[in-house]
C-alpha cells in the first residue's frame, strides 16, 4: 500500500522462510502489517498460510528471516513470550476447564490479582455475550458458543496481535454470516490488529482491510480487497478470487489509449484500457469477470465495446441471480452472470438461444503474468 | 433363520461354558465343607477363616500386595514418561529404536526376562553387594520393567487422540512447558494412566514366572505361594484364595475398562 508508506509497520516480516526438509513451506516472504489492520491470508491447502501463522505465533522456528513486532525482533521468542494470541482452527478449548476457567487460564499465567482476573473475564464473557455459560463445560457448548469462547479467550490478554486460524471454518452458513460481522465488531471495538488466515475468499473480501494472496509459499499478490478481486496482478489471482473468463492472445498494438489483443480463442480482437501496456508481440491474457459481461438478442451498436456473437448452452436460476455458459463460435466457454431484476415466471432467455455478449473496454484486465 | 441362531447361541453357552465353568467350580468349591477338594461337603466359608489364620498365606498376599502397587505406581511413571516421548517428542533420532526398546518386554518370553534379570541380580550383588537378599525389591523391578510397556502404550494413544493444539494454546496463553504439562497435559491423560497403574497392578498380581525366577528365600508371592501348594495336592483353601485373586482382577479389571470408556466419551 503506498498510501500508508509513512506510518512505519506495526508487524514486519522480512525474508522469513521455513523449509521442512526439501519442502519449502514459506518461501522468503516480505509483509508489513499496520497496526488495527484486519489483515487475510488467502490461499489453498498447503500454500503456506497456516505455517506462516505458526511462525507469527512461535510455534515454528524459521529457516530464516526475521519478524518484527511493534519494533521489536520476536523471531526467537518462544510463544509464551510474545504478546500474541492465537485462535486455534479445532477452538483448542481445554475441555477440564469451565468457560470461565479457560478465559482466565491467560490471566492466571500473568499472575494477576484475583479481582482483576475477575472483571476481565466477565469483560470478556459479555463482549461474546456468554454470560449466562460461565460455569459451562466445553463439552455441553454448541460449535458456535465454543467459537466465542475461543476468542474471548485469546482476547483477555489484550494481546498486540490476534491471529486466527480458519476462524469460521466449522461453522454452518448462516452462522458464519452472522460471525463474520460480529467479529469485524469486536475487532472495531478493541482496535486489535487480527491476522486471519483463510481458505475460503468470500470471508477474506467480506473482513479484511487487506489480503495477501498466497500459493507455493508465497505471496502472489497483497492488497485491499477491491484491488485482489478488479484489478489481480497476474492469471493465479484472477482464477482463484471469484470466477473469471480468460482469453488468451498476443498484444498487437496500442490505439487510442486502447490496447488491442488478439485472441485465437474468442476469434477476433479485444480491446482493453491499460495504463502500462507490454511491448507489443508478448503473451497476454484478457479477463473479464461474469457481472461485467452483458447479455442481449439484439446486437449492441455501441462500437466501443467488444462484442462476441454465442449460443447459450446452459443456464442456472440461483434466485437472485442467473448463471449462463455462453458457447462461442470458437468453441470456447464463457461465464456470464446476470441480476434477475424483473419478476417473472417466463424466461426470456432460453437453452441454444443465439445471442451476443459484450463489455466494457473499462471492465477487461490486461494480464500479462 | 430360527435353526441358524439356535446354533450360533449353542456355540456360544459352549464357549462361554469352556472358559467360565473351571472358575465357577474353584469358587463353588471353595465353600465346600468337606477336607477333600474334590469331593462336596456341604456349605462352608471355613476356608477363608482359615486363609486369614494361616500366616503362609496373608504374608504372600501382603508382599503380592506390596509389590503390585510398588511395581504398578513405578510402571505408571515411567511408562507414561517414555509415552510422553513417543507420542510429543517428533520424529528424534533412533526414536524406533526407542520404541523397540520400550515394548519388547511385552514380547520377550516370561522365562528368557526372568532369566536375564535374576543374572543382572546376582551378578550385581557379587560387585556392589547389592541386593542383598532377593525379595520385595527385585520383583518390583521386575514387575516394573515389563508393565511399563503397557502404560506406555496406553498414554502414548491417549496423547496420539488429544489434539496437540490444547498444549499450544495453553503455551500461547502463557504458560511454559513444565506448567503446561501440570495444567493440561497430565489432567487430560490422568484417566489413561489410571487405567495403565491399574492393568499394571493386575499383571503384577497375576504373575508367576518372572517372581519365581528373581525372588528368593522366603519371598514368596501368592501366586509363587498357590503353585508350590499345588504340588502337594490341591486343598480346599486354595480354591479360596483364587476366588479371592479372582475377586481382585477382575475388580481392576472392569474399573480400568470402565474408565477407557469414559476416556473414549471424552474424546468424542
Amino acid at each position: 500500500m503506498t498510501d500508508q508508506k509513512d506510518t512505519p509497520a506495526f508487524i514486519e516480516v522480512r525474508s522469513l522462510s521455513k523449509h521442512f526438509g526439501d519442502f519449502v513451506a514459506v518461501d522468503s516472504v516480505n509483509l508489513q502489517i499496520n497496526k488495527g489492520e484486519l489483515f487475510s491470508i488467502l490461499g489453498g491447502s498447503g500454500c503456506g498460510k497456516t505455517t506462516l501463522l505458526r511462525m507469527l505465533a512461535g510455534f515454528e522456528v524459521p529457516t530464516s528471516g526475521q519478524i518484527f513486532l511493534d519494533g521489536v525482533d520476536v523471531t526467537n521468542q518462544p510463544p509464551y513470550e510474545r504478546p500474541v494470541n492465537m485462535m486455534f482452527q479445532s477452538y483448542a478449548i481445554f475441555p477440564h476447564m469451565s468457560v470461565e476457567k479457560n478465559i482466565a487460564y491467560g490471566l492466571q499465567k500473568d499472575r494477576l490479582p484475583k479481582s482483576e482476573i475477575d472483571e476481565r473475564v466477565q469483560d470478556m464473557l459479555r463482549l461474546v455475550q456468554m454470560e449466562s455459560f460461565a460455569s459451562r463445560k466445553p463439552g455441553q457448548l454448541s460449535g458456535g458458543q465454543r467459537q466465542r469462547v475461543a476468542l474471548a479467550r485469546a482476547l483477555v490478554k489484550n494481546p498486540k496481535v490476534l491471529l486466527l486460524d480458519e476462524p469460521l471454518a466449522a461453522l454452518d452458513k448462516k452462522l458464519r454470516e452472522h460471525t463474520q460481522f460480529e467479529l469485524m465488531n469486536i475487532q472495531d471495538k478493541l482496535g486489535i490488529t487480527f491476522i486471519v488466515v483463510t481458505h475460503d475468499q468470500e470471508e477474506a473480501m467480506i473482513l479484511s482491510t487487506r489480503i495477501a494472496v498466497m500459493e507455493n509459499g508465497r505471496f502472489e499478490q497483497i492488497g485491499r480487497p477491491k484491488e485482489v478481486y478488479e484489478f489481480p496482478k497476474n492469471r493465479f489471482v484472477a482464477d482463484f478470487i471469484g470466477t473469471i473468463n480468460m482469453f488468451e492472445g498476443v498484444l498487437q498494438g496500442v490505439r487510442n489509449g486502447k490496447v488491442i489483443v488478439a485472441s485465437d480463442e474468442c476469434g477476433s480482437s479485444l480491446n482493453v484500457i491499460c495504463d502500462d501496456p507490454p511491448t507489443p508481440g508478448s503473451d497476454v491474457c484478457v479477463a473479464v469477470r461474469p457481472e461485467k459481461i452483458y447479455i442481449s438478442q439484439n446486437r449492441p451498436d455501441n462500437s466501443e465495446d467488444t462484442c462476441l456473437p454465442g449460443i447459450i448452452e446452459d443456464l442456472g436460476y440461483f434466485g437472485n441471480i442467473s448463471l449462463y455458459r455462453i458457447r462461442l463460435e470458437t468453441g470456447k466457454i464463457v461465464q456470464v452472470s446476470a441480476q434477475n431484476r424483473q419478476r417473472t415466471i417466463d424466461r426470456t432467455l432460453e437453452w441454444d438461444d443465439e445471442i451476443f455478449i459484450s463489455w466494457r473496454p473499462r471492465s477487461a484486465v490486461l494480464l500479462t503474468k | 433363520m430360527k435353526a441358524n441362531s439356535r446354533f450360533i447361541i449353542s456355540m456360544l453357552s459352549f464357549g462361554y461354558a469352556f472358559l467360565y465353568i473351571p472358575l465357577i467350580s474353584v469358587v463353588i468349591y471353595s465353600f465346600n465343607d468337606s477336607r477333600l477338594a474334590t469331593v462336596w461337603g456341604g456349605f462352608s466359608t471355613r476356608w477363608y477363616g482359615e486363609l486369614l489364620r494361616n500366616e503362609q498365606v496373608t504374608s504372600a498376599l501382603f508382599l503380592s500386595l506390596k509389590v503390585g502397587i510398588s511395581a504398578a505406581t513405578l510402571a505408571t511413571l515411567f511408562g507414561t514418561m517414555a509415552g510422553m516421548a513417543l507420542a510429543r517428542f517428533g520424529r528424534f533420532r533412533s526414536r524406533n529404536l526407542f520404541t523397540g526398546l520400550v515394548m519388547s518386554p511385552m514380547v520377550m518370553p516370561e522365562v528368557i526376562t526372568g532369566l536375564a534379570l535374576l543374572l543382572l541380580f546376582v551378578s550385581l550383588q557379587q560387585l556392589t553387594g547389592w541386593p542383598g537378599q532377593r525379595g520385595f525389591g527385585t520383583i518390583t523391578i521386575a514387575h516394573t520393567t515389563f508393565s511399563m510397556a503397557y502404560v506406555a502404550i496406553i498414554v502414548q494413544s491417549r496423547l496420539a487422540a488429544m489434539d496437540e493444539s490444547l498444549e499450544e494454546a495453553a503455551m500461547d496463553l502463557g504458560g511454559r512447558p513444565f506448567r503446561v504439562m501440570i495444567d493440561i497435559t497430565l489432567p487430560l491423560i490422568a484417566p489413561a494412566m489410571l487405567a495403565g497403574w491399574l492393568l499394571a497392578f493386575t499383571l503384577s498380581l497375576d504373575d508367576l514366572v518372572l517372581a519365581s525366577f528373581v525372588s528368593g528365600p522366603g519371598g514368596s508371592t501368592l501366586p509363587m505361594l498357590i503353585f508350590s501348594k499345588v504340588k502337594l495336592g490341591v486343598t480346599p483353601d486354595i480354591n479360596a484364595l483364587a476366588t479371592v485373586i479372582m475377586l481382585f482382577v477382575s475388580v481392576g479389571v472392569v474399573v480400568a475398562w470402565r474408565i477407557g470408556l469414559r476416556m473414549q466419551r471424552t474424546n468424542d
